[in-house]
């Protein structure tokens, strides 16, 4: 149990701001990392060899999207919109809020597994292929949805006309 | 050039710092000529920062006491231990007369089957093996006294099995509650004192064969299996890998011949 605190206390961080991303309400998102962190002291000698931070964010993304699912056959939506900006931005610079909450509710737009993919690659830092694991994908389609995700949020932030995408596509 | 075609997953690679040093190089000089491309993969790594600055104080903020990791570890260990205290305590207020029903919405996820009896056997161990007074309610010294009572309650012939091969002595038995019926309970122990439980009683519908699996709660580990429609296990504070061939021994032993 020692190796185990060593290993994962250093990523609650990190498990609390993909789960906050991702469904947008700090209590709901808290309490997806607290599953999330009893099921990985329980299952710990069941995990297999490879990364402890993809094995945890697989756990907490399967949390999640179970909990996204449950909400949606309730007829309930979950309070992506509704969350109060303030508690995904309450210590950014003041100079940023403005452009941090612009991306912040572009993001919010996207698709769920766009923007899995999105917050998984470039804010976790996890390589393509742990993306992956985690989604239970392939790494083609961690590229094909990043691109998508990319591709979109680009569009929606600056409001440019879909044409100018046509030269990034004609590239494959 | 025989460099290879630029796709775009490399702008991506090229964004997300993925990339060797090579083929960085190549897709930098690949978007010195082509300023189209260039200014929207700069769009991409605008975007990038901008979702890392958003998020980054969320990291930064100090983590609630239910995300305190030794908390989680602590309150695991003592859960199978409270479980049994309430199952315990209702026992004991003659709730339980109400039936196995009420117990088994107490216990957690995966009551029936094989991992319901490595977690009965469990709760045991944790009762029983620290007992330095009474661990067991019938010596080894009776041991016919101890079969003989233990087959007539769980209606099955039941073979207390022996384990000197793996350096483990029989200490006796008893009869422990479950919440599927009454199992038998029989702890060994070696010469440093460590203890082991084995338990056994009949499986419900559709658990006849059931492969060893190994199973853990909290540092209590132990490998589980079925045969013939009855449930063995055995547990220990050792590892499941040493467990392993003792557990072997117990299924060659309780086979009937």
């Amino acid at each position: 149990m020692k190796d185990m605190l060593v290993q994962v206390e250093p990523l609650i961080p990190a498990l609390r701001r993909y789960a906050r991303a991702l469904v947008r309400d700090r209590a709901a998102a808290d309490d997806l990392v607290q599953d999330c962190l009893e099921r990985a002291v329980s299952r710990w000698h069941q995990r297999r060899d490879g990364s402890v931070r993809a094995w945890l964010f697989t756990i907490l993304h399967n949390l999640a999207v179970t909990q996204f699912r449950q909400a949606t056959s309730r007829g309930r939506h979950m309070p992506i919109d509704d969350a109060g900006e303030s508690e995904l931005v309450s210590a950014a610079a003041q100079e940023h809020r403005v452009i941090y909450q612009d991306v912040l509710n572009k993001l919010a737009r996207l698709p769920e597994e766009q923007r899995a993919v999105l917050l998984l690659v470039a804010v976790e830092d996890l390589s393509y292929a742990d993306a992956a694991a985690v989604l239970n994908i392939p790494v083609g389609t961690v590229m094909s949805r990043l691109s998508r995700a990319r591709e979109r949020l680009v569009q929606e932030m600056d409001g440019v006309a879909p044409g100018n995408v046509v030269a990034l596509r004609g590239m494959k | 050039m025989s460099q290879r075609p630029i796709m775009e997953d490399d702008l991506h690679a090229y964004v997300d710092h993925a990339l060797a040093p090579e083929r960085r190089a190549e897709i930098a000089s690949y978007l010195d000529d082509h300023p189209d491309v260039s200014v929207r993969v700069a769009a991409f790594a605008a975007q990038r920062e901008q979702l890392r600055g958003a998020l980054a104080s969320i990291a930064d903020e100090p983590l609630p006491v239910e995300l305190n990791l030794s908390h989680i570890i602590e309150s695991r260990k003592r859960r199978p231990l409270r479980a049994w205290a309430a199952i315990a305590a209702l026992l004991l207020l003659g709730i339980g007369g109400l039936g196995g029903w009420s117990m088994r919405s107490l216990l957690p996820d995966g009551s029936s089957g094989l991992s319901a009896l490595a977690q009965e056997a469990a709760y045991s161990y944790g009762v029983y093996a620290p007992d330095r007074v009474r661990p067991v309610e019938i010596r080894a010294s009776d041991s016919a006294e101890l079969t003989q009572w233990v087959s007539n309650r769980l209606k099955q012939p039941v073979k207390v099995p022996d384990l000197a091969v793996s350096g483990y002595r029989l200490m006796g038995g008893r009869l422990v509650a479950t919440a599927h019926g009454p199992a038998a309970m029989f702890m060994y122990d070696d010469d440093h004192g460590d203890r082991l439980v084995v338990l056994t009683r009949p499986m419900s519908n559709g658990n006849q064969d059931t492969p060893m699996l190994p199973q853990s709660t909290g540092d209590v580990a132990g490998l589980a299996w079925a045969d013939s429609g009855m449930g063995y296990t055995l547990v220990g504070q050792l590892p499941a890998d040493t467990l392993k061939p003792i557990a072997n021994e117990i299924r060659k032993q309780a086979r009937p011949i």
